[in-house]
């Protein structure tokens, strides 16, 4: 009955992302706005759509409510299919036994069925909480190619940062021979980005040997990986060069926002023939007051700006009044900047109102630390949140 | 009370020819990144109408390739949702073959359509007027007074010029239309205008359809309208919001510019709680402004890139404005690109116009320049 599909993708969006601290409060980290339209979500999403993959499953767990509601029917990505499109997979009831999601690879474990009913020969498993730009049908054309079993995309690092990540050791061919976890005296450059392809029969058999294992940690990276090395299976690297930037904790989410500015952005999101797509909510235009003043920076659909917005990105709907200054910033949706408040090096959450005169943050240069201020708070006129200081909704009683 | 609503894309399309030359009048870009059937799309379909019927004549791939689906008006539906009817031509043929001039004309060629509608009410609307408007309140009142049609009308102060593209009502103190003039010459003064937003029972539509075939009518204000006035019950409902009337292309300028220059007219039209403006989405990236870029008094929308300056401006989606270049008092359509040093003052650009390095345009506030689509200057 349903229609065989090459490749389902699998899209891990359980995150809960407690680094990103009070913006998380209410939402897993996938669903975190980023760019000014976007959610870290879309960019996933849309590289799936764009290269030509229409079954996605998205694994929620965390605070889903968001990531439900903002998915929907897949519509704004065009995954609203006959058969396949994007289904949320939240952990289940089953006959036998139900579980939360105990690692990634337990969660694919517990969805087998889903991949099984499009009889995919591919799977590729990928995560909600990178931003990035890839043609996921390079890397299956690299797969079938290599006659690999699994396929895992890497990126150079620098040397010194590369034990912060998991890094393959390959030979000439980019085979892998050895996986390191976060070594500490790294012997290759090529780190894991948590993007995977497998052979779905051999996913399988992996995933469920790895379920009758009390031992094991069921994670892709800890557990299915090495067992799969240990077997001597074919696996591939795929060299991915391109930005890629894991958006986990709040100065590297600061730093992505910062990376899509700029005359040669470090980031280009305005590729016409690589669209990210994102839920759209029906908002004019935005509005730039005549004595407003914008440089280097992101403005949306439903902002209005009468103030100072230097190096920033706005999401939608904010509101920065006249003589306020947003400098070095991100200012998530549908917050309200008062009268001649001062905002510097700091997130500030969606749904918050700044009070007039108050002070966010110190600037850059002499800031320790970035600021953040959480999500549907009311700031009281004059309010100053030192530098580095990170609040939300529950630290205020 | 369930309603159905009737578009009609292309009446008025000659009051701006310029613009219309190679689209309906329905979708004229308008408000930096809507096209004008958006505002009477929105209001049915904020109204609670799903059933929309879009009457086309000519010219309307455009407004097709505007509507897709009706998906991003959530319209895209299983029962009901949107239907263009465009003009229906028969293979067998003979003199039936002539394309309708007027609305009535335009309703008896759909007459089959119109049979097959199943709700009480219908509400029909042109694409010339510019309003966030709660047509319930317009049924709920022709309900009430049992009215056989209903006209949205508002009291306005009307120029000569703009008396002679109007529909100018009077009306008895119960609301009662006693007169109607259509297209007056030689009118100026107070008087309440047509909004082009008429309501009326699905019965009363069919009965007037069919009786106008049989007779031959061709006009509905002249042949229905003021033939039964006294006889049936013709009301206005008098609505007080903004509304913006697109009778020539310096009107369509001055209203595009009121965008700017008045904050209550950008609330009204697009911030009503619950009533918002839905058009087709296009997933441009966020506007972005480099540095050196110097924006006051405009509207952006999203996918701009602006390094120049830009001063009481409306730029539609994906408008390019170069380094040291000078936008003033102009509207650029989609797509529009200008080089460097480039100087614009009240300069109308259609989609996707190139303005290289170095070129001054200027017009004047009453005599825009106006830039087809596609050129190159």
């Amino acid at each position: 009955m349903y229609k065989k599909k090459e490749c389902v993708a699998m899209l891990l969006a359980g995150g809960q992302g407690s680094r990103l601290y009070n913006l998380t409060e209410t939402m897993a980290k996938p669903a975190v706005e980023f760019g000014g339209k976007y959610r870290i979500i879309d960019f996933p999403m849309s590289n799936c759509v764009n290269s030509g993959i229409d079954t996605v499953g998205v694994l929620t767990q965390y605070q889903p409510l968001m990531l439900n509601e903002y998915i929907g029917n897949g519509q704004p990505w065009d995954l609203d299919r006959n058969t396949g499109g994007v289904m949320v997979l939240p952990p289940y009831q089953g006959k036998k036994s139900s579980d939360w999601y105990r690692g990634t690879a337990n969660a694919i474990y517990q969805n087998l069925a889903f991949i099984e009913r499009y009889d995919p020969d591919y799977v590729l498993i990928l995560s909600g909480d990178h931003i990035y730009k890839m043609d996921y049908s390079e890397m299956l054309d690299a797969h079938k190619k290599n006659n690999a079993d699994a396929t895992i995309a890497v990126l150079e690092v620098p040397i010194e940062e590369a034990s912060r990540f998991g890094i393959m050791n390959t030979d000439e061919e980019g085979r892998i021979y050895e996986f390191e976890e976060k070594p500490k005296k790294p012997k290759s450059t090529k780190a894991s980005m948590g993007i995977y392809i497998f052979n779905r029969e051999l996913l399988a058999e992996y995933l469920r040997a790895d379920e009758q294992n009390p031992k094991s940690s069921n994670d892709f990276g800890k557990d299915i990986i090495p067992a799969m090395l240990a077997d001597g299976k074919r696996m591939y690297t795929f060299p991915f060069r391109g930005y890629w930037k894991d958006v986990g904790t709040l100065t590297s989410l600061w730093e992505a926002n910062m990376d899509l500015l700029g005359e040669d952005p470090n980031f280009v999101i305005h590729d016409r023939d690589w669209r990210i797509m994102s839920r759209n909510n029906a908002e004019p235009p935005h509005f730039v007051g005549g004595e407003a003043k914008i440089s280097n920076s992101i403005v949306t659909e439903g902002c209005k700006i009468y103030g100072e917005v230097v190096n920033s990105v706005l999401s939608n709907g904010v509101v920065v009044e006249q003589g306020a200054v947003v400098k070095d910033s991100v200012i998530l949706s549908g917050t309200h900047i008062g009268k001649g408040v001062y905002v510097n090096y700091s997130i500030i959450g969606s749904d918050t109102d700044v009070g007039k005169g108050s002070v966010i943050g110190r600037p850059r240069d002499v800031a320790e630390d970035i600021t953040l201020v959480g999500v549907g708070l009311t700031l009281p006129s004059g309010t100053v949140v030192p530098a580095g200081a990170k609040f939300g909704a529950s630290d205020i009683k | 009370m369930s309603a159905t609503g009737i578009i009609f894309s292309n009446i008025h399309d000659a009051n701006i020819p310029d613009l219309t030359r190679m689209r309906t009048l329905a979708s004229v870009p308008f408000g930096c990144r809507y096209r004008l059937i958006d505002f009477a799309l929105s209001n049915m379909v904020n109204s609670g109408i799903t059933n929309v019927n879009v009457i086309t004549h000519y010219n309307y791939h455009s407004l097709m390739d505007h509507l897709g689906s009706g998906k991003d008006w959530d319209l895209a539906r299983a029962r009901g949702g949107i239907k263009l009817l465009p003009p229906f031509v028969s293979a067998f043929a003979n003199n039936m073959n002539q394309l309708y001039e007027t609305r009535l004309e335009a309703l008896k060629s759909i007459h089959h359509a119109i049979l097959h509608i199943t709700d009480d009410y219908v509400v029909m609307s042109d694409c010339d007027v510019i309003c966030n408007i709660d047509l319930n309140d317009i049924i709920n009142d022709h309900i009430e007074h049992n009215a056989d049609i209903t006209v949205a009308v508002k009291h306005v102060n009307l120029t000569q010029e703009q008396a002679r593209i109007s529909t100018i009502y009077t009306s008895n103190e119960k609301g009662e239309i006693t007169d109607l003039m259509s297209y007056p010459s030689d009118f100026s003064g107070e008087a309440d205008v047509s909004l082009n937003i008429l309501v009326m029972s699905r019965q009363y539509l069919t009965t007037m359809v069919l009786d106008a075939i049989a007779h031959n009518y061709v006009s509905m204000n002249r042949d229905v309208i003021r033939r039964n006035i006294g006889h049936a019950n013709f009301r206005v409902y008098r609505y007080d919001g903004y509304f913006a009337v697109i009778s020539s292309l310096s009107e369509y300028f001055a209203h595009s510019m009121e965008l700017i220059a008045r904050d209550d007219v950008r609330t009204e039209l697009f911030e009503e709680k619950n009533r918002p403006i839905y058009t087709k989405v296009r997933n441009s990236a966020p506007a972005k402004y480099i540095t050196g870029a110097n924006v006051k008094n405009s509207l952006v929308a999203d996918g701009c890139v602006i390094e120049g300056q830009v001063e009481n401006s409306i730029l539609f989606r994906g408008v390019k404005i170069g380094k040291n270049t000078v936008v003033k008092n102009s509207i650029l359509f989609q797509d529009t690109f200008t080089g460097q040093n480039v100087s614009l003052n009240y300069v109308l650009t259609d989609k996707d116009v190139v303005i290289r390095d170095r070129t001054t345009l200027s017009g004047a506030e009453t005599m825009p320049i106006y830039v087809a689509k596609g050129k190159m200057i």
